[in-house]
């Protein structure tokens, strides 16, 4: 598998990082160079072999239905560069 | 164009649109975004309550600070699972959640949690009752649990969007459709059977005004017979008006643009429900490109049959099943039946007040006297003026004859009007049925008496029966027994 660098700028659009127009075709060159390496992994026979979801052996962990978060919108907001009358605000976004 | 769309509302016997150049057949799936019932949200411990002030309803893990990890509400799980059983769908014992990436200010964590190749639910069916009596069964093709986003209000100010973090991460099930629907109008009864379901279920209040239940539709027209043809996607419609009218809408812009030679681009399309018309939401070159890919945050999503049976055991009576036990215990008609399950509280309306009755007669005045009042002042059933025991009351004087159908109307108009106890308006009132034969008998001497003309036209036209009926009526302010003055009159008459 590898990838072209209309692929690496269409990528890095949808990631919404800025990529220079110079640095795409060297950052193409190490993207396959990784995806190479990994590909290796290729040779190994997995047949008849579960995919792997953990490296430990556990179970997801479930919660019971009840409030015990929240109620602290100074500090969900508190970081954040600009806010009004408790709600994040943005520049305006309108599709 | 607003005229073609009324013309097409003509032809709903075939569900064929008619073009200029014949008729093509509308093709729709929807997607219904319902928003589960449960006190926190689907992976922190955050309120879900809706009215909140701005934030207050957020976690850190909601908010996607740094380092938080997501664990997963069971009850969340119950339900999606009791949503599926009530969808006789294939419950999945194991599924897995996947990361959902899109940029967005009310999307914190710039991902979705989601289930893209392996719900929780899989395919199942909808039986869904038409108006006009005839149904229609909708594939479902699955159900999968995801985080809802928080939301924006753009209004608040000239330049900036104001974002509230409430909504985010409260779970929604997302119940999607197969292309099963053919028009408007099925669409509209698919996701109002659907939200029977829910509600009955309990796993979703339907309220679609707050936001709890919306629609993605997709549409798409294609000649009769022919294969699928391309389909355009209209998101986030709220209301059973507005989803008739998207399709209605979008369907003969499609026809339109086929018919003049063009073709059909896939596309999400915004609805506008202020002028009833769609229009391209996204470009194509912004289409989104979600990368899904498994959440490294949550393990798979297991849990054993013996669980799923434990939730099926404890599912409640659902629309159809009610509706096949009051035609074949309660004798309804197929009509009256599906009418009083449509609706959750419209069924528990009703079976109190058959409780212990005639249930034909407590169907009639529910379906009959009591939804058309509702209607009429535009209240809900949850806003009733008067209870079901107090209709049930009214019924019970009906059948023991204390008072007949006919004042029970106006008794029942009362009620509406005051909430008063039928007993107590047909005490105050003086409403009681006279069943004394010799005071309707009094009533009938003094008419026949005083009207020798009338009765010598009786004996040449029977039909003038009714009349006299009506006198002894007028005579009694309404309270004579009818069967009561139909025999005695008959017995005089015509002896």
């Amino acid at each position: 598998m590898s990838v072209d660098t209309e692929t690496v700028r269409r990528i890095a659009h949808l990631a919404r990082i800025a990529v220079k127009e110079e640095a795409l075709e060297p950052m193409t060159g190490e993207l396959n160079t990784i995806l190479g390496w990994v590909e290796q992994l290729g040779e190994v026979n997995t047949d008849g072999v579960e995919p792997m979801t953990s490296v430990v052996d556990a179970k997801l962990r479930w919660r019971q239905d009840e409030v015990t978060d929240g109620n602290y919108p100074e500090r969900v907001t508190g970081s954040a560069p600009d806010g009004d009358d408790g709600f994040f605000t943005v520049p305006k976004v309108v599709e | 164009m607003v005229e073609g769309v009324s013309k097409m509302g003509e032809t709903t016997n075939s569900n064929l649109l008619q073009g200029v150049t014949g008729d093509w057949e509308v093709v729709v799936g929807m997607e219904i975004h319902a928003q589960v019932q449960s006190k926190a949200k689907l992976f922190s411990g955050a309120s879900t309550e809706f009215g909140a002030e701005p934030n207050a309803n957020v976690s850190l893990v909601d908010a996607a600070m740094p380092g938080m990890l997501p664990v997963i509400n069971a009850y969340c799980v119950e339900q999606a699972v009791r949503t599926g059983l009530g969808l006789k769908a294939k419950i999945n014992l194991r599924s897995i959640f996947d990361r959902k990436n899109y940029f967005y200010p009310d999307l914190p964590q710039g991902y979705q949690i989601s289930q893209f190749k392996d719900p929780i639910v899989g395919e199942g069916e909808v039986i869904v009752d038409m108006p006009d009596g005839i149904s229609f069964t909708v594939g479902i093709e699955r159900l999968h649990l995801e985080q809802d986003a928080g939301k924006s209000i753009h209004d608040l100010h000239p330049s900036k969007s104001y974002v509230d973090l409430n909504r985010s991460g409260i779970a929604l099930m997302e119940i999607v459709s197969k292309p099963d629907i053919r028009s408007s109008e099925q669409a509209a009864a698919y996701l109002r059977k659907v939200r029977a379901i829910v509600r009955y279920l309990g796993t979703c209040d339907g309220n679609m005004e707050q936001g709890s239940m919306r629609a993605d539709v997709n549409v798409s027209v294609r000649r009769p017979g022919d294969p699928l043809g391309t389909r355009c996607e209209m998101k986030n419609i709220n209301s059973m008006r507005f989803v008739q009218q998207a399709i209605d809408y979008e369907a003969m812009r499609q026809i339109e643009i086929i018919e003049a030679g063009g073709t059909i681009d896939q596309e999400t399309r915004l609805f506008d429900s202020r002028n009833g018309e769609t229009r391209t939401m996204r470009s194509k070159e912004e289409a989104h490109d979600y990368r899904y890919f498994p959440d490294p945050d949550l393990l798979p999503l297991e849990f054993d049959q013996a669980w799923v049976d434990e939730i099926a055991a404890g599912l409640p009576e659902l629309p159809d099943d009610k509706k096949a036990r009051f035609i074949s215990d309660l004798g309804l008609s197929p009509y009256d039946a599906s009418v009083l399950v449509s609706e959750k509280a419209r069924a528990e309306f009703f079976e109190e007040v058959a409780a212990g009755r005639d249930a034909k007669l407590a169907a009639n005045w529910v379906t009959g006297e009591f939804f058309g009042a509702l209607n009429k002042s535009g209240l809900g059933i949850d806003e009733t003026p008067i209870s079901a025991g107090q209709l049930g009351a009214l019924v019970d004087l009906i059948s023991d004859d204390t008072i007949s159908g006919k004042i029970a109307k106006q008794v029942f108009e009362i009620m509406f009007e005051t909430s008063e106890d039928p007993a107590k308006i047909v005490e105050d009132k003086g409403l009681k049925q006279v069943t004394d034969t010799g005071a309707i008998e009094a009533a009938i001497d003094e008419i026949i008496a005083a009207n020798p003309d009338k009765v010598a036209e009786y004996k040449e036209k029977p039909k003038m029966f009714g009349w006299f009926v009506g006198q002894v009526m007028k005579a009694t302010q309404g309270k004579a027994n009818p069967k009561a003055v139909n025999d005695i009159l008959k017995a005089k008459l015509d002896g």
